[in-house]
C-alpha cells in the first residue's frame, strides 16, 4: 500500500501547479468549447442584428417593436432564457448558443440603428450626389460610419457572454463552466478558481481583440478617443 | 405547445404553490433576497457614487467595476464564495455574491449623473452660500435622480437574475423551481419555474418604469442613452 500523495491536489489548495499540468487536456477542451460556443453565438447575432436594424431603419414603425422586444429578451434572467428553450432545443449546445444569440441581439440592434443614425445626412447626400447606389452607399459609407457604435455594442456582448457561457454548465454545455459546476459538486477547489480565472481571461482577450479589430477596420478613426 | 400546456397544468396545481418548495414559499424567498441584496448595495455604493461624483474623482474606478461586474461569471463567484469558509454560513455567501454584482451599475450610474449635473448650477448654488453637504443633497442628488433610478432599476432586475441563479449553489427562491425540474428531468416544470422568474423580472422592470414616470420631471432628461454597468445576468 503506498501512501497517497502529499500535493496541492490532496490537500485541496486554490492554487494548484499540480493541476494544471495533471488536467491540461481537460482544461483546453473546455476553453475550446467555451470559444465555440461564444463565437457560434455572436456570429449568428450579427447576421440577425443587421437586417434588424437595417428594417428598423426603413421603416420607422418597426423601430419600437424591434427594440421592445429585444429588451424584455435582455430582461428575461439567463438561467429562465436557458429553462425556456429546453423543450426547443432539450439538453444541446444549440440551447446555449441560442440563449446568447436572443442576449447579443438587443446590444447589437441598439447600437448598429444608433449608428446609422448618427450618420450625418451631408455625408448621404454627397455619396449620392457622386453616384452611390443605395447598396453601396450602405456599403462604402452608412455601416463604415456606424463601424465604431456597432463595435461598441459587440465588445459587450463579447464580454457578456463569455461569462454567460458558464451556466450553459445546467445542460452539460457550459465550457468553462462545466469545470466549475463539477468542481462545485466535489469541492475541488484549484479546478474552480483556474476554471474561473481562465474565463475572465477570455472575456478580457476577446475585449482586446475586437478592439483592435475595430482599429483595424476605422483607420480614420485612430487617434480619436474611442 | 404540450410543453406550454404541461407547465401550464405544472403552475396550477394547487400542491405546487404549498409548503417549504412551494412557488409561494419560493416567491417570497425570491423577493426577500432582491429586496435585502437592493438595500445593501444601495447603502454601499450610493455614498461612495455621491462624494466621487460631487468631488470629480474616480472616474476610471467606476468604468473599471461596471467593466468588472460583467466579464467575472456570477455562477463562479457564487461557487468560489461557497468553497470559501464564508460557505458555511447559509445564505450569506449568496447575499455577498449577489451585493457585489449589484453595485456596479448603481454606483456607475450615480456617479454619471452627478457628474453631469451642470458645473453652473453648481457654482450657483456654492454663490448661494449653500455647504458642500446642502450642494449634494438639494441640487446635484435631485438632477441627477433620473440616473440614480436608472442604475437602481438595473441593479434590481440584475439581482432577480442573479438570485435565480443562486438556485444552482443550494441557495433558495425561485430557480430552485428550475433546477428541480432539471434534476426530475421535467421539462414542464423547468419551464413553468423560468416563466415565473421571467415575470417576476419583468414586473421589477415594470414598477421602476412605473416609479419614474410618477418622479418629478424638474430635471431634464439626462445625458441620453447614458447608461452603464447593466448586463444580462
Amino acid at each position: 500500500m503506498t501512501a497517497p500523495p502529499d500535493d496541492c491536489l490532496a490537500r485541496n489548495e486554490w492554487i494548484c501547479g499540480a493541476y494544471l499540468t495533471s488536467r491540461r487536456g481537460v482544461l483546453r477542451d473546455a476553453v475550446l468549447q467555451h470559444l465555440q460556443l461564444t463565437s457560434a453565438a455572436l456570429a449568428l447575432a450579427v447576421v440577425i442584428a443587421l437586417p434588424l436594424a437595417l428594417a428598423a431603419r426603413r421603416w420607422r414603425g418597426l423601430a419600437g417593436p424591434v427594440l421592445g422586444l429585444t429588451t424584455v429578451l435582455y430582461t428575461v434572467p439567463s438561467l429562465a432564457m436557458f429553462s425556456l428553450l429546453l423543450p426547443v432545443y432539450g439538453l444541446s449546445a444549440s440551447l446555449v448558443v441560442a440563449g446568447l444569440v436572443l442576449y447579443s441581439l438587443t446590444l447589437l440592434v441598439r447600437n448598429l440603428l444608433a449608428g446609422l443614425r448618427a450618420v450625418p445626412e451631408e455625408i448621404r447626400q454627397a455619396a449620392r450626389g457622386m453616384g452611390y447606389g443605395p447598396l453601396r452607399l450602405l456599403l462604402a459609407v452608412e455601416l463604415p460610419l456606424a463601424l465604431p457604435s456597432a463595435m461598441a455594442g459587440l465588445r459587450i456582448a463579447a464580454v457578456s457572454a463569455v461569462s454567460l457561457v458558464t451556466l450553459g454548465a445546467i445542460v452539460g454545455y457550459g465550457g468553462l463552466g462545466n469545470l466549475i459546476y463539477a468542481g462545485m459538486n466535489t469541492f475541488f477547489k484549484a479546478q474552480v478558481l483556474t476554471a474561473t480565472v481562465l474565463c475572465v481571461l477570455l472575456a478580457v482577450v476577446a475585449d482586446l481583440l475586437l478592439l483592435a479589430l475595430q482599429r483595424l477596420l476605422t483607420p480614420w478613426a485612430r487617434g480619436a478617443p474611442p | 405547445m404540450t410543453v406550454l400546456g404541461a407547465a401550464w397544468s405544472w403552475l396550477t396545481t394547487a400542491a405546487h404553490w404549498a409548503g417549504e418548495d412551494g412557488i409561494g414559499h419560493r416567491l417570497v424567498e425570491h423577493l426577500h433576497l432582491t429586496a435585502v441584496c437592493l438595500a445593501l448595495s444601495c447603502a454601499l455604493a450610493l455614498p461612495v457614487a455621491l462624494v466621487l461624483g460631487h468631488l470629480g474623482r474616480g472616474g476610471a474606478l467606476a468604468v473599471t467595476v461596471s467593466g468588472a461586474g460583467r466579464a467575472v461569471p456570477t455562477f463562479a463567484v457564487l461557487v468560489l464564495l461557497l468553497l470559501t469558509p464564508l460557505g458555511g454560513y447559509g445564505q450569506w455567501p449568496t447575499v455577498v455574491a449577489l451585493v457585489l454584482f449589484a453595485i456596479p451599475p448603481v454606483l456607475a450610474n450615480a456617479y454619471a449623473g452627478i457628474r453631469g449635473v451642470d458645473r453652473e448650477v453648481v457654482q450657483a448654488a456654492r454663490g448661494l452660500g449653500m455647504t458642500a453637504r446642502q450642494i449634494v443633497v438639494r441640487v446635484e442628488v435631485p438632477l441627477a435622480l433620473p440616473l440614480i433610478l436608472t442604475g437602481v432599476r438595473i441593479a434590481a432586475v440584475q439581482l432577480v437574475a442573479t438570485a435565480t441563479i443562486a438556485a444552482l449553489v443550494g441557495g433558495g427562491g425561485l430557480g430552485r423551481i428550475i433546477t428541480a425540474g432539471f434534476r426530475l428531468a421535467d421539462t414542464a416544470q423547468v419551464v413553468a419555474g423560468a416563466v415565473l422568474v421571467a415575470l417576476f423580472a419583468l414586473l421589477v422592470e415594470g414598477v421602476f418604469e412605473a416609479a419614474r414616470g410618477l418622479a418629478p420631471r424638474r430635471a431634464g432628461p439626462g445625458p441620453a442613452g447614458r447608461r452603464a454597468g447593466g448586463g444580462p445576468g
